[in-house]
């Protein structure tokens, strides 16, 4: 049966909200309480259209939006599916909450360039939706670069020797990737299929027939590693590069915003452009499962050695990743829906470690996980929060992260793998390795010298949104359904 | 092809063509020099917009030429004075008539002395460049084609930089060695064809060792206007010590006479011997591509490193066109379209930067942007524009010489990724350094961000870069039926050339 099609105007307006952010921020720059309003009255409307949109994709439509017909076969066009929604709904709604965390930690730590913060800041949301909201591979393109771009200048915010070079190192895995292996690739997809629109169901793929397996594969593997934001080895180190930014930045855009994007592109070529059917046919799943597989292995094992704790949760993140695409790799309808339903499990709760870390750094200046020895109780909304989302990326029951595992467990299963049943298993224990410690520790360690200034809570701006996305990781916990039924529908 | 005819209407080309000498010659008479930059401003965005008139009455759908003239000129040799446009040829005389008045207002400050001189040069190149793109008289084309060459000689000898006889030199050398095998060839052709008609000498089928030599003599000709590597050592001469506008035109017109004369005379009257050549030219493409881009990267004056991406960019225009497909031809046509807006345009920012810190070197401009935060933003749109960011101009140029490029040899095309890269990498640079390298430098105190006429320079190329960039298809409607002419009559060449 044909999915019907609908022209949306929200679609757009939805796009422009964070574009035109963008602009209110700049002009009101020198007004900081006006300009954040600027940026919270933003987020607001692009939750409060992209929301608007759910119960029409629940209902089983797909919205599009043509913006420019550039030439035949090619155009700048947006979709609105069961797909892009996962994303852009959680994407949205925690920029809402990252507005308010963001404005406590840039004034608690006086930042200079804060309008500029702002601005790229709103500009990454608009790629970032664009990339969700995107009905072809050009488009797909043409946003995953404008997140490139944009976020350059928050890498590099504090514009020290650090900065820049973690900028640099940014740049140089970010656009090279997209560059050599990605562009080519749309150019030969271009070639063989004479346009780039992504197909209307998971199942059968764009490409003709006619098309050999050798280039099929070939143009495989250039999306999987041409992605590079999706965080897979050996293209990850722009990842723990980019724990320069302000935490912020490491909150929304490099555990949601920046990388999902890579996650999320790779997942829409790998069902909208090559289709379940076509991987299966050519063997494709197995192999890129297993691939993953040793980032998520070896990702874990380099965050036990980390003692910075925002570079802990960056190895955490490169691992994490990899759990969507192994999942949608598996080729199973529920191995599928356990890697979709991580794009925003995996949202709620890093998002919400990241906000801890910054609120510890903001109240204590600490950055390491050894000076945080006692610190959860004096912390205890901090760190109780820390600790219902590392919970919930270890996997346990009733967080948000559970449900990830549990169906990547039931898919790996029904994909007749043991082996990455056991690779879920050790990276769980993984997991576990690098994440329980620091909680004992923060609560039941010995605290350390406060040179006289006892530590306390960060402002109230900065805790209430990280006791949200930690609350909300529970209720996704409890209550999956809302992400899972878009997964369903997309496998359907 | 068949003969050409005279529409009979109003003579808007040779109006176009002679209407900048006649603006030179007020010029050279008018006192003081203010009123000669107001004239000549006044003039060419007259000339511009008049140009506008060529669209008027232009059916894309139509092939031969249109806004046809022809009249006898020199009866006992068969000269004729003809003229005649399609669709790439009209843009390239708008994109001429554009950039003419942007390289006035580009010049106000730049140059202080001789300013008469200097705008009749100006004026009189744009004579020379319409007269270029719309002559269908070889003699006649070769007229225009070496009048050239005196006022952009001058322009780089009299104005320029330290090294400017030594440029200017090169470039004169350089181009006039080409010119000779090309007066070579017309006159073979003539004595084939028994006329100076070009459309005449497209009609015809000639042996496959005539082919060859004739496509042979075009080639060095040509290569070196581009310039295709290795023909291309006078273009990063002649750039850094041309003024701005002389590197404006440079980048933006001139270069683009070398792939005109590629798809105009050796695809449509050697077609045979441009498919026998193809391959080893697309090679060299992709050789210019990644020397321009790597070389690009390499230089840390400002227009060294612009003119080299000139060779890389250029690289790309030939890769379209001798792919030989109607991808790569459209690619190359929309390539070298683009160029023409974002090199001249990132010729006149670095004239711009170079007019406030009296240098071109990158390190001395990191952190300018602080200080010109509306330089900052033009100059971040043209070099995104300039490594083909999706949404720019260029992408759409270069995703179409790729996917033409990918017809005919996939392995050739990944050879181009490196530079591609390289495009990138050297765009970014630049912008990162300019607009966001270092926080303060002292010497960047009290540098003004752009004026309102610096702003009126920039502007239009800036709605170009945005407008090709998104909405490319009423230009590729103006080139389509014109290139996919040319395409049938080279696939078909095999069947219809006789044997040596």
């Amino acid at each position: 049966m044909p999915v019907p099609v609908q022209h949306d105007i929200r679609l757009l307006l939805a796009l422009l909200a964070p574009l035109v952010g963008a602009g209110l921020v700049m002009a009101t720059g020198r007004r900081p309480n006006i300009r954040e309003g600027c940026s919270f009255l933003a987020a607001v409307v692009l939750f409060g259209l992209t929301a608007s949109l759910v119960p029409d994709i629940r209902a089983g439509k797909t919205l599009d939006f043509t913006l420019f017909e550039m030439l035949p076969g090619l155009a700048i066009k947006l979709r609105a599916d069961s797909l892009s929604m996962i994303f852009a709904v959680a994407a949205s709604f925690l920029w809402i909450l990252a507005v308010f965390y963001s404005a406590g930690y840039m004034r608690g730590l006086h930042e200079h360039d804060q309008t500029r913060f702002n601005v790229c800041f709103a500009l990454a949301l608009f790629g970032a939706i664009g990339c969700a909201f995107s009905d072809n591979l050009l488009t797909l393109y043409l946003f995953y670069e404008i997140v490139s771009v944009c976020t350059y200048p928050l890498v590099a915010h504090h514009q020290d020797e650090e900065g820049y070079e973690g900028g640099l190192k940014y740049m140089i895995y970010l656009t090279t990737t997209a560059k050599a292996l990605v562009l080519p690739a749309m150019v030969l997809v271009y070639v063989l299929v004479g346009n780039l629109d992504f197909a209307s169901n998971a199942h059968t793929g764009i490409l003709p027939a006619s098309a050999s397996s050798g280039v099929v594969t070939a143009l495989y593997i250039c999306f999987l590693l041409g992605f590079a934001k999706n965080g897979i080895m050996p293209f990850h180190h722009w990842l723990p590069g980019a724990m320069v930014a302000p935490t912020p930045v490491s909150a929304l855009l490099h555990a949601v915003a920046v990388v999902k994007v890579g996650v999320f592109s790779t997942v829409r070529v790998m069902l909208y452009v090559f289709g379940i059917d076509r991987m299966d046919a050519l063997n494709l799943g197995m192999p890129t499962a297993w691939f993953v597989s040793v980032t998520i292995l070896v990702a874990s094992v380099l965050a036990l050695s980390k003692d910075n704790l925002k570079a802990r949760l960056a190895y955490s993140t490169v691992s994490q990743l990899s759990y969507i695409i192994l999942g949608v790799a598996l080729l199973t309808p529920r191995g599928i829906e356990g890697g979709l339903v991580h794009i925003a499990n995996h949202a709620f709760s890093k998002i919400t470690l990241f906000f801890c870390a910054g609120a510890i750094y903001v109240a204590t200046h600490r950055k390491n996980i050894s000076e945080m020895s006692g610190l959860g109780r004096a912390m205890p909304f901090t760190f109780g929060a820390f600790a219902i989302a590392a919970l919930s990326m270890i996997g346990a029951p009733p967080v948000a992260g559970f449900v990830t595992k549990w169906n990547l467990l039931l898919g790996a299963m029904d994909a007749g793998s043991i082996g990455i049943v056991c690779v879920l298993l050790v990276s769980t224990l993984l997991n576990a390795a690098y994440f329980v410690p620091i909680i004992i520790t923060a609560f039941f360690g010995k605290p350390v010298d406060d040179h006289g200034h006892p530590p306390h809570e960060a402002p109230l701006v900065m805790v209430i949104p990280l006791c949200i996305t930690a609350a909300l990781s529970v209720v996704f916990g409890l209550y999956p359904d809302f992400f899972m039924e878009f997964t369903r529908a997309v496998v359907k | 092809m068949t003969q050409l005819t005279s529409d009979g209407g109003f003579p808007l080309l040779s109006v176009l063509i002679f209407s900048p000498l006649v603006a030179a010659l007020v010029a050279a008479l008018l006192p003081g020099e203010k009123a000669v930059r107001w004239w000549t401003l006044v003039s060419t965005l007259l000339i511009g917009v008049a140009s506008l008139g060529l669209l008027s009455g232009f059916d894309a759908g139509k092939a031969g030429f249109q806004w046809a003239e022809r009249s006898a000129w020199i009866p006992s040799l068969k000269v004729e004075y003809a003229l005649g446009i399609d669709g790439m040829s009209l843009l390239l005389i708008l994109l001429t008539t554009l950039v003419t008045p942007l390289c006035v207002m580009a010049s106000w400050c730049y140059i202080g002395k001789r300013v008469r001189e200097f705008m009749v040069c100006l004026l009189a190149m744009e004579t020379a460049m319409i007269g270029v793109f719309s002559a269908l008289d070889f003699v006649l084309f070769f007229m225009f084609w070496e009048a050239m060459l005196i006022p952009m000689s001058l322009m780089i000898g009299v104005w320029g930089g330290p090294r400017k006889v030594y440029a200017a030199l090169k470039f004169f050398i350089y181009t006039m060695a080409g010119s000779v095998l090309l007066l070579v060839a017309i006159v073979a052709l003539r004595l084939k064809v028994g006329s100076f008609s070009i459309p005449e000498m497209m009609g015809k089928t000639y042996p496959e060792s005539f082919q060859c030599w004739v496509f042979a003599a075009f080639l060095l000709s040509f290569a070196i206007k581009v310039p295709m590597f290795p023909f291309h050592t006078w273009l990063p001469a002649a750039h850094v010590e041309a003024p701005t506008a002389g590197s404006v035109i440079l980048a933006s017109v001139l270069l683009k006479m070398g792939a005109y004369g590629f798809i105009r005379f050796s695809l449509p009257i050697v077609p045979y011997a441009a498919k026998l050549f193809a391959p080893w030219l697309m090679a060299l493409s992709v050789v210019a591509i990644l020397y321009g881009g790597f070389a690009a990267l390499a230089q840390t004056d400002l227009k060294k490193l612009v003119a080299y991406s000139s060779v890389g960019h250029m690289g790309f225009a030939t890769l379209g066109i001798f792919s030989l497909t109607r991808e790569g031809l459209e690619g190359a046509t929309l390539v070298m379209i683009n160029h023409g807006v974002t090199t001249g345009a990132l010729f006149i920012s670095v004239g711009i930067l170079y007019e406030r810190l009296h240098t071109r070197d990158l390190d001395a401009a990191a952190g300018v942007g602080k200080v010109m935060p509306v330089f900052a933003a033009f100059l971040g749109v043209f070099c995104l524009s300039s490594l083909a960011f999706p949404g720019t101009n260029s992408f759409i140029g270069e995703f179409l010489v790729l996917a033409g490029g990918f017809r005919v040899s996939k392995i050739l095309m990944i050879c181009a990724v490196p530079g591609i890269v390289a495009a990138a990498a050297y765009n970014l640079r630049m912008l990162q350094r300019v607009a966001y390298g270092g926080t303060s430098n002292p010497k960047h105190e009290g540098v003004a961000d752009l004026g309102w006429r610096e702003i009126l320079a920039l502007a239009p190329l800036l709605v170009l870069v945005l407008w090709m960039g998104l909405q490319p298809k009423p230009f590729v409607d103006l080139i389509h039926t014109g290139i996919t002419q040319v395409v049938a009559q080279v696939a078909n060449a095999a069947a219809t050339v006789p044997g040596p």
